[in-house]
């Protein structure tokens, strides 16, 4: 029964390819069968939104009269700095950037109101956005500062280019501590108070293609509202992590670099966010499109949380000192049930990846499909799999002498 | 005609032993739900409760509060929810003292029962899109 991606997009040109999301996919297949299912079935839609540090976008803002060279200069947006190490008039904005004046963690735990990702998100929204630079002067770019409004109407590039987005997997953070601890997985409370979890589990792009078969180089996905594409591999793509039978990553693994166009994408999707006592980020909405190519591919989108286990990590020591220590694993059913046992103890459960969310892009993305104005992409490269023996390595220090 | 406000009343040191909110029920006939205590003899107390009756005894109460030396304040800050920046994601469930904060079974949306927030703020900080919002 193989199909072919170009037969799928050929349904759905035709506005007759099934579409179905990652969630109704798993008490389809189970109650038709999964030959049935994978025959009938063209597409399963995915989603995920959490917070995602590994954020960012590029703009060109056009050259002024007379022309500044920012590259090697200082450049804020909204007082929060960018890189600027590059071509004359682009410039990088890391969702976790702060503005220099920020008070940072001086008063513990640091409220971190406004970074780099509120500025997206604004940016993202229409609103202006201020523009301060300071240069050196050249021959042919005399101009040595620049102070103006910018709109991402007006400017020539604005590309979201998020280098690690949508983790396969991830940590549930807890603390073993004594007091309370501020981390990126929340505020924890001492003595195993509370635990904090992040992915979408059932819903999440790379649970349901654990070995990479169809997401790849490539690949066009929801991204921030709009339309991207997978770029690369995300950093520390880890394929080789500890995995259940069932294929699916028991640790955090796999992991996605993403590009696309801002202009076309909306701020509810790309939302600025604030980590008491950790700093700011960007929590980003991403569904990928997974073709049902066969029979295998099918039942690997019908994981389900009761299948995907999760480490539990102490966020007070283990996690800080680098250590492989676990305090044991859990599955998403559990942790999405309100309430865990960790060591005898019966913990609340919070998370920080929205579920509302991740099933609303799903079917955003479902629709777009239906309708026939999302058509699949063919990867043009793989993501790296287990064959690759690709491993997330740790910082090798040397010292550097004298 | 019915009233329900939301108090803070500041006890001097020498009547935190004194069974207040019981003569507010005994002699006024109000009813009383404690949002927020710290009481501790010999010190300064703190209760912060919703107090309900019929207009005249109410306002009875207050007059007894008043007269037996209780400092009332009406609670002038609350905690509301900015639905256009909520994102559900459940950062502030676990947070809550007093389990404001639940999810929907069916949608996994996080529901936000006003009436069992204390405001104490510390949802305000721990919401990562900051949708947890203190009014004065």
């Amino acid at each position: 029964m193989a199909k072919t991606i170009a037969e799928i997009n050929e349904k759905i040109r035709k506005g007759k390819a099934v579409v179905v999301t990652a969630e109704e996919v798993i008490s389809i297949a189970k109650e038709k069968g999964v030959s049935r299912a994978a025959e009938e079935i063209d597409v399963v839609t995915t989603g995920t939104f959490g917070p995602m540090c590994g954020s960012g976008a590029f703009f060109n803002i056009g050259h002024s009269r007379p022309r500044i060279k920012l590259g090697g200069g200082k450049v804020y947006l909204n007082d929060v700095p960018v890189y600027a190490g590059i071509a004359a008039v682009d410039v990088f904005l890391g969702a976790t950037a702060l503005p220099d004046d920020d008070p940072r963690n001086k008063f513990y735990p640091g409220e971190f109101n406004y970074g780099g990702g509120h500025v997206i998100e604004e940016m993202v929204a229409g609103k202006d956005i201020r523009l301060t630079a300071t240069a050196f002067g050249t021959d042919c770019y005399p101009r040595k500062k620049l102070e103006t409004l910018i709109n991402i109407k007006d400017i020539n590039e604005a590309i979201l280019f998020n280098l690690r987005n949508a983790y396969q997997n991830y940590n549930v953070a807890m603390n073993l501590s004594d007091k309370v601890i501020y981390t990126y997985m929340g505020v924890l409370k001492p003595n195993l108070g509370n635990a904090n979890y992040s992915t979408a589990g059932q819903l999440s792009p790379l649970l349901n293609d654990p070995y990479y078969k169809t997401i790849g180089v490539g690949t066009k996905i929801f991204l921030g509202g709009g339309i991207g594409y997978v770029a690369w591999h995300g950093t520390q793509h880890n394929p080789t992590a500890l995995r259940g039978d069932n294929g699916v990553p028991r640790r955090g693994s796999g992991t996605l670099a993403v590009i696309g166009d801002l202009k076309q994408m909306k701020p509810e999707w790309l939302v600025g966010t604030s980590m008491l006592g950790y700093g700011c980020t960007l929590t980003v909405g991403i569904g990928a499109p997974i073709p049902i190519l066969s029979e295998e591919i099918l039942r690997y989108t019908m994981v389900s949380d009761a299948d995907i286990l999760a480490p539990i990590v102490d966020y007070s020591e283990a996690y800080p000192q680098l250590k492989p220590d676990i305090l044991g694993e859990v599955s998403y059913a559990e942790l999405k049930s309100g309430r865990i046992k960790v060591q005898g103890k019966d913990v609340p459960t919070g998370s920080l990846s929205s579920y509302p969310k991740a099933m609303e892009i799903a079917s955003i993305l479902k629709k777009w499909i239906e309708k026939g104005e999302f058509l699949l992409a063919e990867p043009v490269a793989p993501l790296p799999g287990v064959e690759s023996g690709i491993t997330f390595k740790p910082l090798k220090e040397r010292p550097i002498g004298d | 005609m019915n009233v329900s406000r939301r108090i803070v009343l500041h006890f001097p040191p020498n009547i935190t032993e004194q069974p207040v909110v019981y003569r507010l029920v005994k002699d006024f006939g109000l009813t009383f739900n404690i949002l927020k205590a710290s009481v501790s003899p010999g010190e300064e107390g703190l209760l912060v409760m919703e107090l309900s009756g019929e207009q005249k005894n109410y306002d009875k109460g207050i007059k007894y509060l008043t007269e037996t030396g209780v400092e009332i304040q009406s609670l002038s800050q609350d905690v509301v929810r900015d639905e256009s920046r909520c994102t559900h994601c459940g950062a502030c469930i676990t947070i809550c003292p007093t389990e404001a904060f639940s999810l929907e079974p069916k949608t996994r949306k996080v529901l936000f029962d006003h009436n069992k927030c204390v405001v104490c703020g510390l949802c305000v900080k721990a919401c990562p899109p900051r949708a947890m919002i203190l009014h004065f």
